[in-house]
């Protein structure tokens, strides 16, 4: 029954999901933390560059974002992000794609973490002299990322059905591999069956395992 | 002074006074909640703010270390007008303790780590000797032995005083408390007060926001009647509580006497 699976590379495409899926959620856990102190920062031009940034990405489809990161950035503009050959070209690419998108839902996920937090909290900080990036990374964020943990676990198997969008831009993730497979194989129901069967595999372990987290960590007050 | 039980005798300013408010004015959109504020706070003071709700102590304590904001006036903080913004007031701040009615202790962290929090990021200390002092201090206020736990853990009482200690730890010139006893379960209320007392007696100066009038009688060298965002008296402890001037303190003192 599963014969026809040989000479594929199931193993490595999926490979490359994990990979495309890690680097960009790191990459969007970083920016959309920037994001997100913009957002509260006391200078106005942050403020606003944080509001902008993260209401125009997050409403543009993901599709066009990745188009434009090979079309406008790589082809027209001549960014290769250090890379020499067109697969790892486009791999860098679609993780900058994936992370300038995702980081926009952690910016927001965040933002509601960091209302959470009782504004007493930050007074505490600021009476005993934290200056304002000290109360943010030692009180604000702390409590914040608790509190959202389970929206960022949503946001990040959003991320990982999300890389299989690079495709579009011909990166040989597991989408990728999957409609390669049902043009050459008479076997569409299987083979859809065998992909699902391994996102699940992906996803629904970082689920469970962040609720575990989410609940260890929460804040008691 | 008058034969009540004043536990400190009122001690002479060492070098002038440590906090001067001159005509200070706040705003809060049409309220006027600071009107035209003077007020001197000698070193080793401790000066009991009391008056009715609404009537701007919590905004006057707070505008002490710049958690709010003034619109117009001055706040000379030993010699020194309290700064703006950035490193200048974040220093100044922790020069200001401060003391809340909800407590605020770091949700996140334990009861140590609340203590050594700003010795080690704001005073630059070393981790050895910032542990040291905190459990030193959480020694002295009474929860060492609760060092390891999270502030949930603890009860109100151990939890303010452990807020104390919190802001001893800085080292401040002068300590704020604004109603530091009226989020706790009576029996727990003496417990905190007893540190403050034993706090008054070491000589710190002290700005306190409290209707607790025992603690007024026994540690405060002056009281301050602030209603409607106006200084309205000011006078011993002895006197405010047993002949008050205006009428204003003496309807307050009716109400909180009879309640
Ligand atoms: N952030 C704020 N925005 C708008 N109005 C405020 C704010 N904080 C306080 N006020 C108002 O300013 C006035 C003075 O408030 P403040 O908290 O200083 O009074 P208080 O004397 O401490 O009263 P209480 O005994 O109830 O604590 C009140 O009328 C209050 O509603
Ligand atoms: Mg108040």
């Amino acid at each position: 029954m599963f014969d026809f699976l040989k000479g594929y590379d199931l193993l490595a495409a999926f490979w490359v999901t994990v990979q495309l899926t890690f680097y960009s959620a790191v990459g969007s856990l970083i920016w959309g933390t920037v994001l997100a102190a913009m957002r509260v920062s006391p200078v106005p031009l942050m403020r606003g560059f944080g509001t902008a940034y993260v209401n125009v990405v997050r409403n543009i489809p993901l599709t066009v974002v990745i188009v434009f990161t090979s079309l406008g950035l790589f082809q027209t503009l001549g960014v290769t992000l250090g890379a020499a050959d067109f697969t790892t070209i486009n791999f860098r690419l679609a993780v900058l794609g994936l992370t300038a998108y995702t980081s926009s839902f952690v910016c927001e996920a965040l933002r509601s973490g960091i209302n959470t937090v009782p504004v007493g909290q930050t007074e505490a900080a600021r009476a005993i002299g934290l200056n304002f990036p000290q109360v943010l990374r030692l009180i604000v964020l702390p409590q914040a990322f608790r509190s959202v943990v389970g929206p960022l676990a949503s946001v990040l198997i959003a991320l990982t059905k999300n890389t299989t969008v690079a495709a579009a831009i011909g990166v040989a993730e597991a989408a990728a591999l999957m409609r390669v497979m049902i043009e050459n194989e008479a076997q569409l129901i299987l083979i859809s069956a065998i992909f699902a069967f391994g996102f699940i595999c992906l996803t629904l372990p970082t689920g469970l395992f962040l609720g575990w987290v989410s609940k260890k960590v929460s804040v008691r007050r | 002074m008058s034969g009540v039980a004043v536990t400190k005798e009122i001690p002479a300013p060492a070098t002038g006074d440590l906090v001067v408010l001159s005509n200070v004015n706040k705003h809060f959109g049409e309220l006027h909640v600071l009107q035209n504020i003077d007020l001197r706070i000698a070193r080793g003071e401790v000066v009991v703010v009391i008056g009715p709700s609404g009537g701007g102590k919590s905004t006057l304590c707070r505008a002490i270390n710049r958690l709010e904001t003034i619109d117009s006036g001055e706040i000379v903080i030993d010699g020194k007008p309290l700064p703006a913004e950035g490193r200048e007031l974040a220093a100044l701040r922790a020069d200001v303790g401060m003391v809340f009615q909800s407590f605020n202790l770091f949700a996140h962290k334990t009861v140590l780590h609340n203590v050594t929090l700003g010795q080690v990021k704001v005073r630059k200390k070393e981790k050895k000797a910032a542990d040291d002092r905190a459990r030193r201090l959480l020694d002295r206020v009474g929860v060492a032995s609760q060092a390891e736990k999270y502030p949930a853990q603890l009860s109100g009482g151990q939890q303010q005083r452990v807020a104390i200690a919190r802001a001893l730890a800085m080292d401040p010139k002068i300590m704020l408390f604004d109603e530091p006893t009226s989020a706790l379960d009576p029996e727990m209320i003496n417990e905190v007060l007893e540190v403050m007392r034993q706090l008054a007696l070491d000589g710190m100066t002290m700005v306190v926001v409290t209707h607790e009038m025992g603690f007024a009688r026994s540690a405060a060298n002056r009281v301050v009647f602030m209603a409607d965002g106006r200084i309205v008296e000011e006078t011993t402890p002895a006197q405010f509580f047993s002949d008050p001037s205006s009428e204003r303190a003496k309807d307050f003192l009716s109400k909180i006497l009879h309640h």
